[in-house]
């Protein structure tokens, strides 16, 4: 019994219908006509692969390499190589003229046409060769002949159609299936994306209240430690007053200087013209004199608290020079960020910046002679012979080093004339639009390093 | 009558002698604030004269200074100073370091700084000729 053998054709054509139509072919009812089966799947296969542009191109190639296949050998059949040629070409002829009754566009079509005349030449007579056949060929003779009829009328095409439209069904069944699954997997993902998504927020939105509450325990921290700094110092309630009122008009200070720079931020924004501007900048400039003479008031009440700087931050103090702020540091930043600056304001800027790094390398090295001298004193009053006259020693010793203490205030009072010098001279240089873009950069610079000292009082740190 | 008077003449023959004094020392300190280009007037022991000193080392100045505590007139010198720098000057505070560039009087630390931000320092010590860069 002549099979066709699947094998060989699978091996050369490696496209779906090919496969297929070899699986159906095996699956195919094991009757005789397994052979027409195989044939009519064949044909219904290249019809629906037809209808699919991707594989156009290679359909006529599946075709001529099926027919090939046929061609090759795998039967052996009594047949006419002739009729078999002609058979096949039969079959190939279907294919083109199902291609052509489909009105796709192939290049094979001229060969088509070709073929399909070919084989209204030969129907008649593959149908009459079949018919003499022995049974040996069955298949074959039924297959022609079921070649034959559909090749006989245009009825081939209806009949190949409905099968076609039959076997056509079940693989859009199959591609719609398979596009409900895929949206079914896309939905069941988006809901879980989602999902995860409103977790993150919540647990955000928790860790959220917490920093706040954080915050407010550090800044009453803060409050206690002050209020306990005067407390615990009844002996030194003067001058605990003193850096405690400090303290306070501080806190006002920046409190009434975040509002003026909110002023002129949206005065900035709003490009307000330069007369206005003009005198919102000479209000943040006014309101930096307020600060130094606020500072020197304390530092008379209290050098100490002003130097050691406990009224800043604890990030900003990291940073303090001399009682306050490093004016080069602070020009540095403002150089950096006020471009377009013409060369004269450069050269000013740069200037500027280079003077007032000689002075405070100047102070600074007046300091180290200070603390040196002092430390000089007070070690030489250790020394000294034991009896009266040692405590008059001493007590000339610590006259010495009060004295010398004295020159603390005049330090920073100093330093602190060098910073509001440096920055007049600055406004000076700039216009006035450029001076109130340097006073919104200083500002945020300093409210960064509190939000980053905030920032670091709240992060629980596990150690 | 010889003897009645002395008190009064010798009290005023001192004030007439510590003026004289003092005005010999304003001359005096004028005399060497024109000798060089950069003078200074401080005191060893004084920290801010320290600044001073090193704020006019830093610029590459090689200024003159007076000790004035190593100075025996040092003490009228100071009076001459605080003279000179005007009555607005708190009496309990340091004098010194005084300066004088070009022979003219500039002032104490905080006018030295001033000048120096406001960039007319550098030109003043170049028309001096303290500096030659």
């Amino acid at each position: 019994m002549q099979s066709f053998n699947p094998t060989e054709s699978e091996s050369t054509s490696p496209l779906y219908s090919h496969s297929s139509f070899i699986h159906r072919g095996n699956d195919a009812n094991p009757n005789p006509t397994r052979f027409s089966d195989l044939q009519h799947s064949f044909r219904q296969h290249d019809a629906v692969d037809l209808s699919s542009s991707s594989v156009f191109g290679a359909k006529s190639n599946n075709m001529a390499v099926v027919a090939s296949n046929l061609q090759c050998g795998t039967f052996n059949t009594n047949l006419g190589g002739a009729e078999f040629g002609s058979t096949v070409v039969g079959c190939v002829e279907t294919e083109s003229q199902h291609m052509y009754q489909r009105g796709n566009c192939s290049a094979t079509m001229p060969m088509g046409n070709q073929y399909v005349e070919k084989w209204a030449d030969d129907s008649q007579h593959t149908e009459d060769t079949c018919t003499d056949i022995d049974t040996d060929d069955k298949n074959q003779c039924f297959s022609t002949v079921s070649w034959g009829n559909g090749v006989g009328d245009g009825a081939l095409v209806v009949v190949d159609s409905q099968d076609q439209s039959k076997t056509k069904v079940k693989p859009e069944d199959q591609k719609t299936v398979r596009r409900l699954a895929q949206n079914r997997e896309a939905a069941r993902k988006s809901r879980l994306r989602k999902k995860a998504y409103v977790q993150q927020l919540e647990s955000s939105r928790v860790r959220l209240a917490q920093l706040e509450q954080e915050l407010q325990r550090a800044r009453q921290q803060q409050g206690v430690l002050i209020a306990n700094g005067l407390t615990a110092e009844r002996g030194h309630s003067v001058v605990g007053n003193g850096a405690l009122a400090f303290d306070m008009d501080y806190v006002r200070w920046v409190d009434e200087h975040q509002r003026l720079i909110n002023d002129l931020r949206s005065a900035i924004n709003s490009r307000m013209g330069d007369n206005e501007l003009y005198v919102l900048v000479d209000g943040v400039m006014a309101h930096y004199d307020e600060l130094f003479r606020l500072k020197s008031i304390g530092a008379k009440a209290d050098v100490f608290h002003i130097l050691s700087g406990m009224w800043k931050t604890p990030a900003e103090r990291c940073f303090i020079w001399l009682g306050g702020f490093r004016s080069s540091e602070l020009l540095k930043i403002v150089r950096n960020q006020l471009e377009p600056l013409t060369e004269e304001q450069l050269m000013g800027i740069y200037n500027l910046q280079q003077s007032s790094q000689q002075a405070e390398d100047a102070l600074s090295q007046g300091m180290e002679a200070l603390q040196q001298s002092l430390s000089d004193t007070l070690s030489t009053s250790s020394q000294g012979s034991s009896g009266s006259g040692n405590v008059a020693e001493y007590m000339g010793q610590m006259a010495i080093a009060l004295g010398k203490l004295a020159t603390l205030e005049s330090f920073l009072h100093q330093a602190d004339l060098l910073r509001q010098q440096t920055l007049q001279q600055m406004r000076r240089i700039l216009t006035t639009f450029q001076a109130a873009r340097a006073l919104l950069v200083i500002n945020d610079y300093v409210s960064r390093l509190r939000a980053l000292n905030s920032l670091w009082l709240a992060c629980p740190r596990e150690y | 009558m010889h003897y009645q008077v002395e008190p009064a003449a010798a009290a005023w023959n001192y004030l007439i002698r510590v003026r004289t004094m003092e005005e010999d020392q304003m001359e005096r300190v004028v005399r060497l604030a024109s000798q060089s280009a950069v003078v200074i007037f401080s005191m060893s022991s004084c920290c801010m004269c320290h600044a001073m000193k090193r704020l006019f080392c830093g610029m590459g100045v090689n200024p003159t200074v007076h000790e004035l505590d190593q100075d025996p007139k040092g003490k009228d010198m100071e009076r001459a100073l605080m003279r000179l720098l005007g009555n607005g000057i708190n009496t309990t505070a340091a004098v010194v370091p005084v300066v004088f560039i070009g022979g003219k009087l500039v002032g104490s630390m905080d006018r030295v700084l001033a000048f120096h931000i406001s960039g007319t320092l550098v030109p003043l010590l170049k028309q001096a000729g303290a500096l030659w860069l």
